[in-house]
């Protein structure tokens, strides 16, 4: 018994065993394609991760993806403003399963102190969020001890996660149709 | 530079073609500032542009104000209005009432006054007569009220989470 990345293997000689799914989730998570949805002082914060002195690439997170259909990861980072909500709203529906959302900062998270008649009060009023990084704005530490949490996830949770009722149910409480065949 | 103008030929040029439509005159920081039947808004602006000796011709800001204790004069609509060539700046006032707060559109003196003109509908609900394309500007076009105006709170109405205990609310 041994452990590579965080899955179970079992080592003999000239062969390896391990369960599939284990091993599929393990790949997922350290190559999480990112998309970022940043707009205010926060989305200084998450270019600052991006950036050499944090580096996200070290998670198998270079690569970018600025377009929804290609990501796995939508990290909103920032204020969401009423009107931009139908906007996020559209790219969370164009990413395909499977997909994770990370709300970066309170803003994101609950409309932060803009408690004003053109903020958004958290994203999670038009689409649904796996993990909440709290702060105004979080350092980039904890933004990556978020995708650390996102990471968790993606490794733990069933691959078929999106076939379950309660996520369809999740995202029929959203009024978002699944994508998910 | 120095102004061509001052305050006092310039009050006096307005009150000689005007009259009885200037209501007051004042000057805080001595920025000559004349409130105008809202009626005549439209050729005053149209004027104090084309009269050669004035030739106040650029359009700093257009905006609302809402003042809900006076009755029958809630809404102000604030032009600040600057001559390039004479260095001179005016500030003209009118007051509407809410129930029907219309008002001609300078657009075709000033075409800068186009997203001006939306914005102060959008927050305030001012209906600019003759505008092009009197729609929001900044909010959502789905809101279904002017959030400039006093009687709306400045918070979020959907919230339930926030009271006053922590929020002052
Ligand atoms: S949470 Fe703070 S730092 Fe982040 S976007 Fe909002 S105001 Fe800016």
């Amino acid at each position: 018994m041994g452990k590579i990345n965080d899955v179970d293997v079992i080592n003999g000689e000239g062969f390896q065993l391990s369960t599939l799914d284990k091993v599929i989730a393990s790949a997922r998570a350290n190559s999480v394609w990112p998309l970022p949805f940043a707009t205010s002082c926060c989305g200084i914060e998450y270019m600052a991760s991006m950036g050499s002195n944090y580096d996200l690439a070290r998670f198998g997170m270079e690569r970018m993806s600025f377009s929804p259909r290609q990501a796995d990861l939508l990290i909103v980072a920032g204020t969401i403003s009423k009107k931009l909500g139908p906007v996020l709203k559209q790219v969370y529906e164009q990413m395909s399963e499977p997909k994770w959302v990370l709300s970066v900062g309170a803003c994101a998270c609950s409309g932060g102190i803009f408690d004003t008649y053109s903020v958004l009060q958290g994203i999670d009023r038009i689409i649904p969020v796996d993990v909440y990084v709290p702060g105004c704005p979080p350092r980039p530490e904890q933004i990556i001890d978020g995708i650390m949490n996102i990471h968790k996830l993606v490794k733990t949770e069933s691959l078929r996660r999106r076939y379950s009722d309660e996520y369809k149910h999740l995202l029929e409480s959203y009024n978002i149709e699944s994508n998910a065949e | 530079m120095q102004s061509n103008l001052n305050n006092e030929m310039v009050l006096e040029l307005l009150q000689k073609r005007f009259g009885d439509v200037i209501i007051s005159a004042t000057t805080p920081y001595d920025l000559l500032t004349i409130e105008v039947v809202s009626m005549s808004c439209y050729d005053i602006i149209a004027w104090i542009k084309d009269e050669p000796t004035l030739a106040i011709a650029y359009l700093t800001n257009l905006g609302g104000v809402h003042y809900p204790q006076n009755e029958g004069r809630e809404l102000a609509v604030v032009y600040h209005l600057h001559s390039l060539t004479n260095n001179f700046r005016i500030r003209i006032k009118t007051f509407l009432s809410i129930e029907n707060p219309t008002i001609a559109s300078i657009v075709a003196i000033h075409a800068s006054a186009n997203w001006m003109e939306r914005e102060t509908f959008d927050f305030y609900g001012i209906q600019f007569k003759g505008h092009p394309n009197l729609v929001r500007i900044l909010n959502e076009d789905s809101m279904d009220y002017f959030p400039m105006r006093k009687e709306f709170h400045l918070e979020d109405e959907t919230r339930e989470d926030k009271d006053d205990r922590f929020f002052g609310r």
